[in-house]
């Protein structure tokens, strides 16, 4: 997890933000997501978020429900999700890259293999959907033993206690929510206020990223300017995804045209 | 935050496996339940609303012509009597009521069978709220007349595509409603499962099914039945009825899983009877899932039956070994379905006719007099052109 402390400092030096692309591992087939994950390295990605396909996710939008139910039917399990992330962590020694996935996964095979798995495999952090604060505690355990981020969610109704506990137990960055719903560009970010920002940041969390609703570079730079550390898009690069999934070469191009644009919005 | 009132465990099963954005429209149903609770006022308009509209207390009958066994008496307990046609009206009531508690003006609900969608759709309509209701594309294609009862008092039916277009994937869709509408809006979950308060709040609600029943077959028996049966999606009618006797160790407790095809061949509903355990819509609990934890899909015949998970108290209740838990495939439940008709002149719902059967199945088997209690948890209107599907040809 010291990877996204090398990030920051960096960034920071840099007096830049950080931008991070979500995709769906094995969307839509295991030898073209490693590519996809290649590409949004070479285009610029500071770190990774990576999700491994789960048959329900409730916390995502028809965009991200779609990557899932291709990479599933792809047959993309756990295993194949783990040796993607490793070829990518062979190929790409110091970019963080972080796991976003549903509680059901880690429990599966018993939380601490999972953890040990994640780890063995190259992973930084890992932030579980459904699973809030006051349920986290064998999750967090285990993650730090395997030197893992636990990431945690700062909600836009947060209130102060929580905020306490996400500072002490979060490690790696905060994934800071635009909005209430569902992951998806159908409802675009709504920007955090300054203020909200200065409150989290006071508690002395793990830097703020901020996810939800970010499509445009416009968005990315409004998230910094709001005092978040970065910006996280998912859907509108999964969108892209769904569209090109058939001309690979021209999905490439097209990935490596947004992200450099989002990059250089920070 | 502040600390939750009451336990959302039940032993190590349920929780509260959420969103972190979702934990304060929890929070918030948890502190309207308990201080509902303490409020003299709900109380009575809970059991008003019962009584003078639903129409409790429902009978409890004694079967004249099924049981196959002399020794054997089968009684029922006809939530298939209640308004709106099934026990989900009981709970869905005190569920309409903490809506209006909390200020809110709109529901969002999943249904299966429909019969969770009518009855909110009905007390929507009674009350004043505003509902939309999710229910699977191949839900609303096997239960049209409960879509046009729910249309004709005024909910929104919104089909749900997504996965394999049943009661899982409707519970999803209202997941994802409610994590965007929780300020306005109230989840009206339509089974004692899912995440905390849910399994509490409904079986709570529900659990005057049991303590009726327990007072009735007292005074027609003059003491407690043997055993009690009642079917198990969710499994909100069983622990309704289960609930004031978990405390009488004399009364066997027996919940009915859907067995579809048949257990071994994948075909089937039956969670508790598979053992294996996960987190599925908020609660820890048995689930059907492949070894990686992907959720599978269930099958019945009966759409109310039709989920791959169960409520954490059933898990905990198997575990403790308090209830114990069979299956019972569709054509035991269809066959039950038709004896009940012939015999009795009741048609009931396919969901509770898998309750049924086993009682059939146990009667045979007794060899001591025996009373069964029955939780006949629905009627079986709603099930009339889909069973008529299914036996086309097949000689009445």
């Amino acid at each position: 997890m010291k990877r996204y402390q090398q990030m920051f400092t960096r960034l920071q030096q840099q007096n830049r933000g950080a931008f991070v692309p979500f995709v769906t591992i094995g969307d839509p087939t295991a030898e073209l997501s490693f590519e996809i994950i290649k590409t949004l390295i070479d285009a610029g990605a500071d770190a990774l978020e990576l999700g491994i396909p789960f048959s329900d996710p409730i916390a995502d939008g028809p965009t991200i429900q779609g990557a899932n139910i291709r990479a599933l039917a792809a047959g993309v399990t756990p295993a194949i999700s783990f040796d993607i992330i490793a070829r990518i962590r062979s190929y790409h020694a110091t970019i963080p890259i972080g796991l976003l996935l549903y509680s059901n996964l880690v429990m599966a095979r018993g939380i601490d293999n999972f953890y040990a798995r994640a780890a063995a495999a190259g992973v930084d952090s890992v932030l579980i959907a459904d699973v809030p604060l006051h349920e986290s505690k064998l999750f967090r355990q285990s993650a730090i033993k395997h030197d893992i981020a636990p990431i945690f969610i700062v909600p836009p109704n947060v209130d102060d206690e929580d905020l306490r506990q996400i500072a002490s137990y979060g490690r790696g960055y905060t994934y800071l929510l635009s909005r209430a719903g569902v992951t998806g560009t159908e409802t675009v970010a709504a920007m955090p206020t300054s203020e909200l920002i200065s409150r989290i940041r006071s508690y002395n969390p793990a830097p703020p990223l901020l996810g939800f609703g970010i499509s445009t570079p416009a968005h990315v730079k409004e998230a910094l300017a709001s005092g978040a550390a970065g910006a996280i898009s998912g859907s509108a690069i999964v969108k892209l995804i769904e569209q090109h999934q058939h001309q690979p070469e021209h999905l490439l191009a097209q990935l490596t045209q947004f992200i450099s644009s989002m990059k250089a919005a920070t | 935050m502040s600390e939750l009132k009451l336990n959302p465990y039940f032993g190590q099963y349920g929780g509260m496996f959420v969103p972190q954005l979702l934990v304060p429209a929890l929070k918030q149903l948890e502190q309207a339940y308990v201080d509902a609770l303490a409020d003299p006022a709900f109380h009575a308009e809970f059991q008003q609303l019962l009584t003078e509209y639903a129409g409790r207390p429902t009978p409890l009958t004694l079967c004249r012509n099924i049981s196959p066994n002399p020794k054997v008496k089968i009684y029922l307990k006809r939530e298939d009597l209640l308004h709106g046609g099934a026990h989900k009206t009981n709970q869905v009531l005190g569920q309409a009521l903490l809506t209006k508690r909390m200020g809110k003006q709109e529901v969002i609900a999943e249904t299966g069978a429909g019969q969770h969608g009518v009855a909110t759709a009905l007390a929507c309509a009674l009350l004043g709220l505003k509902c939309r209701i999710y229910m699977g594309a191949k839900d609303i294609e096997r239960q049209q007349p409960n879509v046009f009862r729910m249309k004709l008092m005024g909910a929104t039916v919104i089909p749900v595509t997504s996965g394999s277009g049943t009661l899982k994937d409707a519970v999803n869709e209202a997941m994802r409603d409610w994590s965007a509408s929780y300020d306005t809006t109230h989840y009206m979950l339509g089974t004692a499962a899912g995440p905390h308060p849910f399994p509490t709040i409904v079986r709570d609600f529900q659990k005057m099914i049991g303590e009726e029943a327990k007072q009735q077959l007292l005074k027609a028996e003059g003491k407690l039945p043997d055993a009690v049966i009642a079917c198990v999606g969710g499994g909100s009618n069983a622990i309704g009825m289960f609930a004031d006797f978990i405390d009488e160790p004399g009364v066997k407790l027996i919940g009915v899983e859907p067995g579809g095809t048949g257990i071994d061949t994948h075909q089937h509903g039956a969670a508790l009877s598979t053992g294996s355990y996960g987190i599925l819509h908020g609660a820890y609990t048995a689930i059907m899932q492949t070894t990686d934890g992907q959720i599978e899909e269930s099958y019945s015949i009966s759409a109310g039956l039709d989920y791959p998970a169960v409520g954490p108290q059933h898990t905990h209740l198997q575990q403790t070994g308090r209830a114990s838990y069979v299956a019972i495939n569709d054509d035991e439940a269809l066959a039950a379905f038709q004896l009940l008709a012939k015999s009795e002149g009741i048609i009931p719902a396919l969901e509770s006719s898998h309750a049924l059967a086993h009682a059939l199945k146990m009667a045979e088997q007794a060899t001591e007099p025996t009373v069964l209690l029955v939780n006949l948890s629905g009627r079986g209107d709603k099930d009339l052109a889909h069973v008529h599907s299914v036996l086309a040809g097949a000689k009445l």
